[in-house]
Order: C-alpha cells, then structure tokens, then sequence
C-alpha cells in the first residue's frame, strides 16, 4: 500500500509540476506576441502606445534622411503613412519605394521607433504583411475615395 | 530533349512508385506472399529513374539549357560551375525533385542493406517507402514540374538569388536533406511494424542505425545553416528562431528523443508503442517542415513561391500521411504493446524524462511557430512570436532535462539507487559548480543565465568523465588506447555527443553573456578604439568578381599596438539581379570571433564616412564545434558492428 501512496504522491506532484509549466509558457508566450499594423491603422490610433508591435507598408520616396548611424524615413500603405525611426545598419534591401517591415514601439511625437528592420531577400518577393497593409489601403481608398480610383 | 527525358523518367518513377507500394500491401492483406517479391526490384528500378531525372537536370545547369524554365529562374551563365550545380536546389521545383532524390537513395540504400529482415516485414517497410515516394513525385508532376519549357528561350538566366551564392549553398541543403528524408526510414519501419503487429527487439536494433544516421545529417545540417547565417546575413546571429529554423529543428529534437527511445527499446525491449510514436512524429515534423519552408507562407530566404495549389497539396499530403499513421497508431499500438517494466530510479526513467523534455521542447516551438500561421490562415491578423519567448521557454525546459542528461549514463538499468548515484556525482557536482562561479570571475561579469549555463555544460563535462573513468577502473589491463577500444564505438560516439553538446553550451553561454556589438562611423585614416581592439580604417578598394563588383573595406586590426589581422567586408553588388548584398568579414579564433560589417557611405557633408557594425563574439566557434562533435559521435555509433545484424546470430546477443 505504502508504495502505491507514494505513487500517487508522485504523479499528484509530476501533474502539478506540469501545469505551472504550461501556465508560464503560456503566459511568456502571451507577452511575446508581436501583432502587425498598417500605416492607417496607426494614424486612426489602433496601434498599442506601450510595447512592441510591427508595422510594414512601402518606404516613401524621398523620406529616408540620414544623420550618422541614424536613419529616419516614412512608411506608407498609399492611404496613409508615417514617421520610423531606426538606429544601425539596415538591411541591403532596403530602398525607397520597396516593401518594408520594421518591429518597435510608438516613441514621442507620433515617431514609430523601430529596433528591428526586416529584409525581403529577394527583390521581387513582397513581406506578406506589407502586401496586407497595401490591400487594406486599398479597401480603405474605396471606401472613402470615389470609385473608378480603386484601379 | 534531354529535359523531356528527365520529365518522362519521373513519370515513368510515378508508376513504379505506385507499383512498389500497391503490390505488397496487398500481398499482406492478401497473404500472398508472391507479391512481396516486387518490393526490392521496383523500389530499385524506381530510384534509378528518379536519379536520373536528377541528374538530366542538373545537367541542365551544366549546360546553360535556358530553354528549361527552372534553369532560366535560378541560374546565369556567369554563375560559377559549382554555384551553377548548386542551383538546382536553388528554387522550388529543384529542391523538390532533390527531396524525392534524397529518398530515392536512402530507399536504395534500405533494398541493400535490409536483407536480414523477414520478407514480410522488408516489403511492406519499402512498399510504405513507395507511398512517400509517389506522393512527393505526383506533387512535382502536377504542381511543380522543374522541366518545364519556354518557347521563347531566354538569352540568359535570371541568376541565382546572391544570397545563396556561397559554399554554404553546396552543402546544407543536401545534408539538412539526408536528415529529414532519412527519418522516412524510421517512419516506413513503424507503420511496418504497426501494419505487421510486431515489434522485435532485433528490428529496433536494425532501426538504430539508419535513425542516428539521419540525424547526424540533421545534426551537422542544421549547424552548417546556422554558421552560414553567421557570416552570410551580415549581421552576426547564429540563431534566430526563424520559423523555418524551427521547422528543422523540430524533427532534430524528435528525433534525438527517438534515438534515445530506440536504445530502450533495443536494451531493454521497452518503450515500444512510445518509440513508434515518435518515429511517426519525426517524419512528420519533418513533412511539416517542408510544407513551411515551401509553401510560401513565410518572409524568408527559403521560401521560394506563392502558390496556393502547391499549398494546399501539401497540406492534404500531409494530412493524409500523419493522420493516417497516427489513426494507424490508435488501432494497433496496443498490439506491440509496452514492453518490459522497470524501476522508479532506473536508466528508463531518466532516458523516459529525456524523452518527456526534448518532447514538451518540442511542443513549445511548434506553438510559436504555427501559431502566427494558423492565426494569419484564419483571417485574423498578422503577429509574430518574438525571439525572447522561444529563448525563456526553451532553456527553462532544457535545463532539466541537461542536468538529467548527466545523471543518465551514470545510472543503471531496470533499478538504481540513490547512494550509488550521489557516491558518484558528488565530485562532479563540486567541480561543475566551482568552474561555473570561476570562468565569471575571470571574465569579469556574472549574471544568473551565464552561471546556469555554465553549469550544465560542466556539470555534463564531468559526468562524462566519471562515465569514462568508472569504466577505465573496471578494466584493470592494457593500454589506454586497448580500454578505449574495449568499450566500443557506441559507448564512446555516446560519450562523444553527449560532450558535444557541453561544448555547444558553453558556446551559447558565452556568446550570450560577454557578446560586443557597437555601429560605428569612421572615415579614412582614422582609428576607433572598440573592445580594447584598435581599428584602423584604409579606405575602400574597388573589387571585381565573377559574376559581382563591390566595394571592400580594409581594415587594419591591432591589440596593443601589435597587428591582429586585416579584415576585409564588402559591399557586392550583383549584375545579373542588380542586388546589393553585405559581405562580412571575420577573424575567427577558439576564443573569440572578430565580426566587421560594411554599413553604407554617408552622403552630403559626411562623404567618404562610412557606417560599420563590429562584433565581438566570445566563443562562437564552440556552439558549431559542439554540433560537430555531436555529430561525430552519431558517426561512431553507426559504425558499431553490434548493430549488423546476423541472419542466425541476432537473437544470440539480445
């Protein structure tokens, strides 16, 4: 009998042990999603003020300034577009007028600071989430633009 | 012409495929046994025609035939020869033609070396090897042909995306190949033994073999990538939980609990339905992990094409394969039954924990990685998983299951005790546990993480010095080299990886803990001091490649105003795609990596500055030494006679 307790003991125990394990996986995996925003819906204030989240669109034509290792530019989705900050070296395929995907967070003065630009590694190949933020745009012109823009 | 004949061999190889695989199920469910005889010959005949095609096209390649669509995407006739060959896998419809390659020869391999095994239970075991196969070709044939032709042939090739222009490009996809094709063996080898009901130890010890030998493909593929990623990328990471990392890190986890589980099985004739699980889970990891990487769901270098036909034939692919073997699973696994007993505080248990461990590990990457596809797939969002999740859960996983790891080769079978195993651990856990509180005092910062690391690599250091030390006593004669050999290349290549994977953690730790990384901007002729590093800057010279021109930084390193090396980034720019790629430049010693990457030129006032990335990278080598070593070790044990079975004698030693 006594063997069989301390059986049970040990299962009772392995059980509990699982489930704190499943809980903090779960909970470090809710606190490490990253969720996407387009241009459009950060200027409508969609975007979360605190923590990271991604944004992705084209790089407009003309707005990339740099000043030393700091890069400025604006991202647009065609409807709208916005500020983003970076600090380093940007990726090779980084170019005006190109996809683009940058994670960070909202800094001051409506600034997106970015600590990560993504890459495409090859040139005709669209980060899906930029070709999403374009799409939505495109929803977006027609609902609030006349039609026969739309093409 | 030739291409055609490539394209009528594969279809002729769909046939045969089916052939190999209909005809012996059928004798089983028959009970014909006249039908069994067509397994090895189809099987063979099958292959050969599948090489073949590979090989018409790569020489395709060879030959410049930009009259193939395939050829005129991916390659260039200023592309190197050796890059030209490499091309093939260099795209879609290659790589996945390389992929039934791959498995055409290991099921060459299985017709010649799987002659001690009962007919019966050979022919079903290629007959399910014949189903993958038929499975893939049908794909290529309906949805990816590579010998598709243009009527307007092209001047020249499109060229091969720059990025893969690298040695690197020669080698990782085919042995990162061999080790998820190779895990079909395994697979083939459990539904086998499901359909037949039976599972022999000597069939397990067959088994063993073929498994380690797949990951040991896996093993040194998946740190050949990484190292490739190192340098390639520019951007001084090893690991960056990509998802298409991950899905090649799936099937390796598995897949090291599943040779762990086979040794039960092989020794102690346990673990049985446990061990048919996870050969199953393998293989499907590693189909999963061709659907991510090839479907085109991902922002990633190996995603190549966005097709939805090719998606979604993959995906019902490979949910009639899993769901059929773990349906077969369900019917029949109490048939093979569990196997023999053993004791709370036994090896089993500890190998049973390690299984559990790289199995939860599993679990928690697999939820990062599909989770953000299933969420995309159902029109919901796009997120993504960041980095710090998979690093926080996954080394709060492995650190158990290391210090287990430790313990494992010490204890015995069926029963040990815990006096036995303190009496013999005591001196290992003071010596891990002083080197661990002693290398951060040398190195001049301790956090928690570096301790921890630092531990487990020492404290598995050290367990497998009482392994060999315990066994050296036992043998009271002969040389050192003589006890060696006595204990056999199993024992050692299990020693041998288990100390590969200390050394990797030392790697990680160290890189983790004391890694460097400035962005500076410097112009010609100045000196910036990084690191205690003294980094003189000479300017750019223009450089002229084969197929490329850029522009080459010249670096002059010095210590202490004693010259450490001249690192030479650059900044390619490819003609053929008009491709600007970064290519770093690094000083590689036991100790520490130096890692220089070319920024760009500023403009306006600044002209002739010049941003830089500099890395310090303390002990990165380790962390690909110790997959090396892991990887030699898996040799070693495939080289151990104890599993060339005997006709007569395999029961002799069981």
């Amino acid at each position: 009998m006594k063997s069989r307790h301390k059986r049970i003991a040990l299962i009772v125990a392995g059980i509990a042990l699982l489930a704190i394990a499943v809980t903090l996986l779960l909970q470090s995996f809710q606190s490490n999603l990253v969720f996407f925003f387009s241009p459009t819906e950060v200027t409508q204030g969609k975007s979360p003020s605190k923590g990271n989240f991604r944004v992705g669109g084209l790089v407009v034509a003309g707005s990339v300034k740099r000043e030393g290792t700091k890069v400025a530019f604006q991202i647009t989705d065609t409807a709208n577009s916005m500020d983003v900050v970076f600090t380093g070296i940007l990726p090779d395929l980084f170019k005006e007028g190109k996809g683009v995907v940058a994670q960070g967070a909202q800094g001051a003065d409506d600034v997106f600071v970015a600590d990560q630009v993504l890459a495409k590694h090859d040139e005709n190949y669209m980060p899906p989430e930029a070709a999403e933020a374009l799409e939505k745009a495109k929803e977006y012109n027609g609902n609030n633009v006349a039609e026969g823009e739309a093409e | 012409m030739i291409p055609d004949i490539g394209h009528y061999a594969l279809m002729i190889a769909l046939l045969v495929a089916s052939l190999q695989a209909i005809l012996p199920l059928a004798g089983l469910s028959g009970n014909n046994e006249k039908l069994f005889a067509f397994a090895t010959p189809m099987a063979r005949l099958q292959s050969v025609l599948i090489i073949i095609a590979f090989i018409i096209l790569d020489y395709s390649f060879y030959v410049n035939d930009f009259s193939v669509m395939y050829v005129a995407n991916t390659s260039n006739s200023n592309l190197p020869l050796i890059f030209r060959l490499a091309a093939v896998w260099g795209g879609h419809e290659g790589s996945i033609l390389f992929w039934v390659a791959i498995l055409a020869i290991w099921t060459l391999a299985v017709t010649f070396f799987a002659k001690e095994l009962p007919l019966r239970f050979r022919s079903t075991l290629i007959a399910v090897m014949g189903l993958i196969t038929a499975g893939f070709l049908l794909f290529i044939l309906m949805t990816s042909n590579p010998f598709e032709r243009l009527d307007i042939i092209p001047f020249d090739g499109r060229d091969l995306n720059p990025l893969l222009q690298d040695p690197g490009m020669v080698f990782h996809p085919p042995l990162l190949y061999m080790g998820y094709v190779g895990f079909s063996v395994a697979f083939a080898f459990a539904i086998a033994a499901l359909l037949d009901g039976r599972l022999d130890v000597t069939w397990a010890r067959w088994t063993r073999p073929w498994t380690t030998a797949a990951w040991v493909f896996l093993t040194l593929g998946i740190a050949l990538g990484s190292r490739w990623a190192y340098y390639e990328l520019g951007w001084g990471g090893w690991w960056f939980w990509d998802a298409v990392e991950n899905a090649s890190f799936m099937p390796w986890l598995i897949g090291t609990a599943l040779i762990h589980s086979l040794a039960v099985t092989e020794k102690r004739d346990a673990f049985k339905s446990w061990t048919v699980l996870l050969s199953i889970c393998a293989f499907s990891l590693s189909l999963l992990g061709t659907f991510i990487v090839r479907s085109g769901v991902l922002t990633s270098v190996h995603a190549f094409a966005i097709d939805p036909s090719r998606g979604l034939f993959i995906l019902v692919f490979l949910a009639l394969v899993i769901g059929g073997a773990l349906l077969l699973f369900a019917l029949r696994a109490p048939s093979i039954g569990l196997g023999e007993k053993f004791d709370l505080l036994s090896r089993e248990t500890l190998l049973l924990s390690n299984n559990v461990v790289l199995f939860t590990a599993t679990g928690a990457v697999l939820l990062g990685t599909l989770y953000p596809l299933v969420i995309d797939a159902m029109g919901l969002g796009k997120i993504s998983v960041g980095p710090p999740y998979f690093d926080v859960v996954f080394v709060a996983i492995m650190v158990p299951g290391v210090f287990l790891m430790g313990i494992g080769p010490i204890a015995r079978w069926k029963k040990a005790t815990v006096p036995e195993l303190t009496d013999k651990l005591k001196w290992a856990s003071v010596v891990s546990i002083v080197s661990a509180l002693l290398v951060p005092s040398v190195m001049g910062k301790f956090t928690p993480m570096i301790f921890v690391g630092l531990l487990m690599a020492f404290w598995v250091m050290s367990s497998v010095w009482v392994s060999v030390s315990t066994r050296l006593k036992a043998i009271p004669t002969g040389t050192l080299r003589q006890k060696f050999k006595s204990f056999g290349p199993a024992f050692n290549g299990m020693l041998l990886a288990h100390f590969g994977l200390a050394v990797f953690i030392v790697g990680v730790t160290m890189v983790k803990g004391y890694e460097q990384e400035s962005d500076i901007i410097i112009k010609k002729g100045e000196i910036k001091l990084i690191n205690g590093y003294a980094f003189r800057f000479e300017g750019i010279k223009p450089i002229r490649g084969a197929n490329y021109v850029a522009k080459q930084g010249q670096f002059y390193v010095s210590k202490d105003g004693k010259p450490v090396t001249l690192l030479t980034p650059e900044k390619r720019l490819y003609l053929a795609q008009r491709v600007v790629m970064t290519e770093a430049s690094i000083s590689i010693n036991p100790v520490r990596d130096i890692y220089v990457s070319l920024g760009e030129e500023l403009e306006g006032d600044q002209k002739g500055m010049w941003s830089v990335r500099v890395y310090f990278k303390p002990f990165v080598q380790w962390i690909w030494m110790g997959c090396l070593l892991m990887g030699l070790g898996g040799i070693l044990t495939i080289v151990d006679k104890r599993y060339r079975l005997k006709k007569k004698t395999s029961k002799a030693t069981a």
